[in-house]
């Protein structure tokens, strides 16, 4: 065991302080100590993505983050996307799209998924592919998240517009 | 018709979101919200972990393990070894498949990646490195990965099973032929097809090798076992595809009585047949919680995972077919050579070591056939589960798949047309298959002739022609191929008669308990990894009792509340628990009736059922809806009725089903690189009655992503010292949605005549079917050039091995 | 997947960083965007009892174009890379490159420095810069130097780079001419089978100059001169490709893993070398 530091970080909009050795995984600060269980371990070699959050604007794989590395980021969960009372539009549309089915990859896929279409707000098909091509899926053969995905996009972009 | 309320039958039928319809699921709230409950999300106060050190060696003997320095380390509580469970008679603990296991190393190891010790400790990462501070002395003994090369072997590998006179006892199939054999396993008639096959006009002949792959699910296995010494009950969460069955094992091989063990399945993130097994980190965690008091947690890693924790396939077949000159199909012989590791741990019913490969006639009328299946001891990792399939029945699928295209290749016809002429025809449904299976219903023909016109078949092979043409005149340097698949499952394990795990049937079950205010919960002995039962069973009650499928919950997965059952795996929860459900249905149903009756005053009779209510026959305009009925059975006394609404139902099933179905994939090769695009996937599916479209679709889709993995990569590869040489997911190939198609999905329904709402089942049709479909396509881009078979994965190099030697590359 | 403990050091100027590394010698690693070490480091092949995180270290971000010659510092990512227009209009090989690396949550972690000072011979960027003939500025306790990317490659994971320095910036010309980053791999994330970068500067018709790397075919990238010279004054035909090819099979020696054996590998190689010059002289 190594010293261990103190690490501030904001999760979801909220302040976190804490000692921990700077080896902890990221991933596992999120699950273990701050009790937000939304990203999940899948590989453990930054190929599966069902760690993904949203660390200081990036999608990243928690799993390859040291807490010591996030010392003063700001993170995102799929936790922080939506609540009960208002989903984010990517989680209504996987419900209504039938986007996802064991649900592990899930937290990972929607909150990558947000970040994709903060960049680009109206991808084609590939490019939705290609942009989701860091989150593994075993269940859905990714067609119908795809599908997902566009639709939320679509939704987006009608909301933004009546907006204006 | 419209009702007094003003609402017409079928908005009645509508709102109750039945049978049929596309009901959203009921479970995505959570997952979408990232508030599933997995095993890994689980807490305990003073939990600890557990982790194993695991064996660098593929066989070796153990010298000696030296603990000091872990046990020396800060947080670490205890370290287990073979020593430490052999007083309780829990070093070794019996496999699914009759033979035992060690659950740590006891003297040797047989794999790479064996469990030696197991350390548990405070948190995950002191566990981690006190496993680093364990000193094992191996010494190493020769590894033997083939099985062919097993079966001559002079090492032993098991000497466990060896008398000490050097005579082989009989295993659990019967005897064996050599110290590294585990059984032979014969069905059909040996002599007979010989016969046929010796005189006949056609014979084709191949032999080809299923590989050895895993199902590799998201979520790894794991467990929290949590002993509580005051109330001497044991609580285990884990990642079990079974709960009953895994609380019986627990139960038999821990000596605690089965009343105070309480198994609980969470949510599961993907199965695929990975989470049917027993495996020593449970047994580890169970022993470990007993010894420390407290909640102890383990869950594997990637690596262990595809390293230790079952594979799949692993199967090398030799199949002989034969034909008139016509292309009947007249006899076909099966050996199968079946590589099972380091102990037979396979997932399959107790009287079928090879599962249901007998499936192997597949969905051809073939009068006479024999099936020999050989299993074998190797340096590999023990499983031999069935991934995304019934009991071996993707590889039966595949060899018979396989077998009629070497066929159409022997006889220079249409594979498509061979299929046709062989077909088992509707009107010869039940049939009995010459492998003893009696498939219950099936439209073959009606199916393949849609498939076919839905791609324009005769438009691709004229396609597929003219690539020919252009590639052998350098205008390309693709080539196209055009790959079919008909494939009959055989799921829904099954019968009580002949089916059985450890003892105990493979019947399932479900009771409802309906509420006063007419909504409902119901439990299962399945559980759903994914799979969506708490809105597909809903729906199915829905239809069955007349109450909203919304109002009514669906729970799974803890053994304290469901009545028994025996699981989700082999697609058997509709064709089994999904039967139990309606017929549990159905005495709730028959129970309302007289209720209905006597709030009506009428005879039992002179009611009927519809939607949603009771109605006297003549006068719909007199009724009592499910709701009011439920409430009257709550607070009424009815003569001779006791109160309450509840059923059980324990379903034996008298046969299994048999789905089948039709795909069609296009794909182009670039000759040069062996890359492969996959142009098109038409998949038309008969799983019977279908209870929810989106999801059957969603299912499709899924399979048919998991057998494009196999066939074009996904495998469980050693070098020659029994290394795992694919434990990661850089080399494990699981695509991402870049590598994966869009699929075209269709359906005919031909529902089973034994079930009661005439279900199938679906899940893993396009897995099954899939495979042979993907790998027949790229058999068939080559067959222009004199190819017959090529062995998967066909991967990047395979295929350009394949195309060299052709003599594709000039 | 765990890995054994370390001291964290997270310094704001590379001094702090170079008395680190001088302090524990090769006990001590700098991380970038720690995606190839910290795999390591969880599969407990890297053992890094002192570990420097460079994130907070002035002066090594940035992209620019100035006089003819773009510079990157260590730090930026592959997915800065992708979005720098400058970058896409002055060098587009670099996007191209970028775009075929890992998957878009690695590429937002995976920086050029790491890319190319880790030695993996799979990473991309390596041959890139051979191709580029990238110059790689290291820091270490005596001041900078500088060293070729062409010189920087001894063996797997060996490089110029001693124990004590850190690389803090690759620079290059602005590249002339047609380009070409052409990679086969098994699917995403994967490393390439084998890849090729490939620059061709056309004159009136001729190959007036042709720079030509291929990665993950031997312990180091490849950078063939005698394949480019193989394509100078000729008008890129099949042949004159085919002598190209011929020559960089010369200078290749890869090594059978799960992606295929040696033969196949060279097979791979001179397909995709011949992709990638048809399509650099296409866009010359």
């Amino acid at each position: 065991m190594s010293k261990k530091m103190h690490i501030q970080l904001t999760v979801n909009g909220e302040a976190q302080e804490f000692l921990a050795e700077p080896r902890e995984l990221l991933i596992h600060t999120l699950r273990e100590r701050l009790n937000i269980t939304g990203p999940h371990i899948g590989c453990e070699t930054s190929h599966c993505g069902a760690c993904t959050v949203t660390l200081n604007g990036k999608s990243v794989k928690s799993c390859t983050v040291f807490v010591a590395q996030a010392d003063g980021a700001e993170i995102t969960t799929i936790e922080g996307l939506g609540n009960p009372d208002k989903l984010h539009v990517l989680q209504e549309a996987f419900k209504e799209h039938h986007g996802l089915q064991c649900g592990f990859c899930t937290p990972g896929m929607i909150t990558r998924a947000s970040k994709l279409l903060e960049e680009n707000p109206s991808p084609t098909e590939e490019e939705v592919r290609f942009g989701m091509a860091g989150n593994i899926c075993r269940c859905t053969g990714y067609q119908n998240i795809v599908k997902s995905i566009l639709a939320a996009a679509a939704e987006m972009s009608a909301s933004k517009e009546a907006a204006e | 018709m419209k009702d007094d309320a003003g609402v017409t039958r079928e908005q009645r039928v509508e709102a109750l979101g039945g049978m049929g319809c596309k009901r959203k699921r009921v479970e995505d709230a959570r997952f979408t919200q990232g508030k599933g409950n997995y095993v890994d999300d689980i807490k305990m106060p003073g939990m600890l972990f557990g982790d194993f050190v695991r064996s660098p060696y593929a066989h070796a003997r153990i010298k000696s393990i030296d603990t000091s320095a872990a046990l020396a380390l800060d947080g670490v509580v205890a370290v287990l070894t073979a020593d430490d469970l052999r007083p309780l008679g829990l070093h070794w603990m019996p496999t699914l498949a009759g033979d035992k296991q060690m659950v740590l190393a006891d003297g040797k190891v047989l794999f790479q990646g064996q469990e030696v010790a197991y350390v548990v400790a405070k948190d995950r990462y002191i566990a981690a490195d006190a496993v680093e501070l364990i000193d094992v002395d191996y010494e190493e003994l020769p590894v033997i990965v083939d099985p062919f090369e097993s079966m001559k072997s002079d090492t032993v590998l098991r000497e466990d099973l060896v008398a000490e006179d050097g005579s082989l006892p009989d295993g659990a199939h019967g005897p064996r032929k050599h110290h590294n054999h585990i059984f032979t396993w014969e069905v059909g008639e040996k002599e007979a097809t010989s016969q046929v096959i010796d005189s006949a006009q056609v014979v084709a002949e191949e032999t080809m090798y299923y590989h050895r792959t895993h199902p590799c699910p998201l979520e790894t296995c794991g467990c929290v076992a949590s002993m509580d010494k005051v109330n001497g009950k044991l609580t285990l969460y884990g990642t079990f595809q079974a709960p009953h069955a895994i609380r019986t094992v627990v139960s038999l091989i821990s000596g605690i009585e089965e009343h105070n063990i309480r198994v609980i399945s969470p949510d599961i993130g993907g199965g695929f047949g990975n989470k049917v097994g027993a495996y020593p980190g449970y047994v580890c965690s169970v022993v470990a919680s007993i010894v420390t008091g407290v909640p102890v947690k383990w869950v594997e890693d990637r690596m262990e995972n595809l390293m230790t924790t079952a594979f799949a396939r692993d199967y090398w077949m030799k199949g002989k077919i034969s034909a008139t000159p016509e292309g009947k199909i007249t006899g076909l012989w099966c050996e199968v050579t079946a590589d099972h590791g380091g102990f037979d741990a396979c997932a399959d019913p107790t009287k079928f070591p090879a599962g249901f490969m007998n499936i192997c006639t597949g969905s051809y009328d073939i009068p006479t056939a024999y099936l020999a299946v050989d299993g074998v001891y190797t340096n590999k990792a023990p499983g031999g589960v069935s991934y995304r399939c019934s009991f071996r029945v993707t590889e039966a699928v595949y060899f018979i798949e396989r077998m009629i295209e070497v066929l159409a290749i022997e006889m220079n016809m249409d594979a498509a047309e061979l299929r046709r002429i062989n077909f088992i025809k509707k009107e010869q449904f039940p049939y009995q298959s010459a492998l003893g299976w009696e498939y219950d219903s099936g439209d073959y023909h009606t199916a393949w002739d849609k498939a076919l016109k839905a791609v324009d078949y005769e438009g691709l092979r004229t396609e597929q022609a003219q690539r020919v043409e252009d590639f052998k005149t350098g205008k390309t340097r693709k080539l196209m191929g055009v790959g079919l698949s008909f494939f009959t499952e055989i799921v829904g394990a099954g019968p009580v008669k002949n089916c059985d795990i450890l003892g105990l049937g493979m019947f399932d079950s479900c009771e409802i308990r309906i509420h006063p205010t007419g909504s409902a919960i119901a439990r299962l002995g399945t559980i759903s990894q994914g799979q969506g039962h708490a809105t597909t069973f809903a729906q199915i009650l829905a239809s069955e009792i007349g109450l909203p499928a919304d109002s009514i919950t669906i729970e799974e997965g803890d053994t304290d509340t469901a009545p028994y059952g025996l699981g989700t795996y082999g697609s058997r929860s509709t064709p089994v628990a999904g039967a139990a459900t309606a017929m549990a249905g159905r005495k709730i149903r028959a129970k309302a009736q007289m209720i209905a009756a006597y709030l009506l005053e009428v005879h039992d009779d002179d009611v009927e059922f519809d939607v949603d209510r009771f109605v006297v026959k003549g006068a719909p305009e007199k009724f009592k809806t499910m709701k009011e009925i439920a409430f009257a059975a709550y607070n009424q006394a009815i003569p001779g009725i006791e109160p309450g609404l509840e059923a059980v139902s324990y379903y034996d099933p008298p046969n299994m089903t048999y789905p089948f179905g039709a795909y069609i994939c296009v794909m182009d090769i670039d000759v040069d690189t062996g890359e492969v695009d996959i142009r098109r996937f038409y998949a038309l599916d008969d799983c019977g009655t279908r209870i929810n479209p989106m999801i059957i679709e969603g299912q499709v889709h899924g399979g048919l992503t998991e057998a494009l993995a196999v066939a074009l990569g996904q495998e469980i590869a050693y070098d020659d010292m029994g290394n795992v040489k694919t434990g990661t997911l850089m080399d494990f190939f699981l695509p991402t949605a870049w590598e994966v198609p869009n699929y075209e999905t269709d359906h005919t329904v031909t529902p089973s005549p034994h079930h009661p709402i005439g279900a199938k089942g679906v899940g893993e049709s396009p897995h099954v079917g899939g495979v042979p479909c993907f790998s027949n396509a790229v058999n068939d881009a080559f067959r222009a050039f004199g190819l017959r078979h090529t062995h998967m994965p066909h991967d990047h190099w395979r295929i350009w091995k394949t195309a060299n030697k052709l003599g594709l590359h000039g | 997947m765990i890995p054994a403990a370390f001291e964290y050091y997270r310094p704001k100027d590379m001094e702090g960083v170079l008395a680190v590394l001088t302090e524990h010698g090769d006990d001590a690693r700098v991380l970038a965007g720690g995606h190839s070490l910290i795999p390591m480091m969880k599969l407990r092949m890297a053992e890094v009892p002192h570990l420097i995180d460079l994130q907070d270290v002035a002066g090594l971000g940035g992209i620019s174009v100035s006089d003819g010659t773009v510079r990157l510092g260590a730090m930026v990512t592959q997915s800065d890379i992708i979005a720098d227009a400058v970058l896409a209009d002055a060098a587009p090989i670099m996007r191209e490159a970028s775009l075929q690396i890992a998957d878009p949550q690695v590429r937002y972690m995976g920086t050029v420095g790491g890319n190319v000072a880790n030695g993996d011979p799979g990473n991309d960027m390596p041959g890139l810069m051979q191709c580029l003939d990238a110059t790689f500025t290291l820091i270490g306790p005596d001041g900078e130097r500088e060293v070729a990317a062409r010189d920087f490659y001894e063996s797997a994971y060996m490089t110029a780079r001693e124990d004590d320095e850190v690389l803090t910036a690759v620079s290059f010309k602005v590249p002339e001419g047609g380009y070409a980053y052409q990679k086969q791999k098994r699917k995403i994330g994967d490393y390439a089978t084998a890849a090729a970068a490939v620059q061709i500067v056309k004159e009136g018709g001729t190959c007036a100059r042709a720079s030509i790397a291929m990665t993950n075919l031997s312990d180091t990238p490849v950078y063939s001169e005698a394949a480019g010279a193989a394509l100078v004054g000729t008008s890129v035909t099949d042949s004159d490709i085919d002598a190209a090819v011929q020559a960089m099979l010369g200078d290749i020696d890869p090594a059978e893993d799960n992606r295929g054996p040696v033969e196949f590998k060279r097979h791979a190689a001179a397909v995709i070398l011949r992709r990638a010059i048809a399509r650099a002289w296409s866009r010359a």
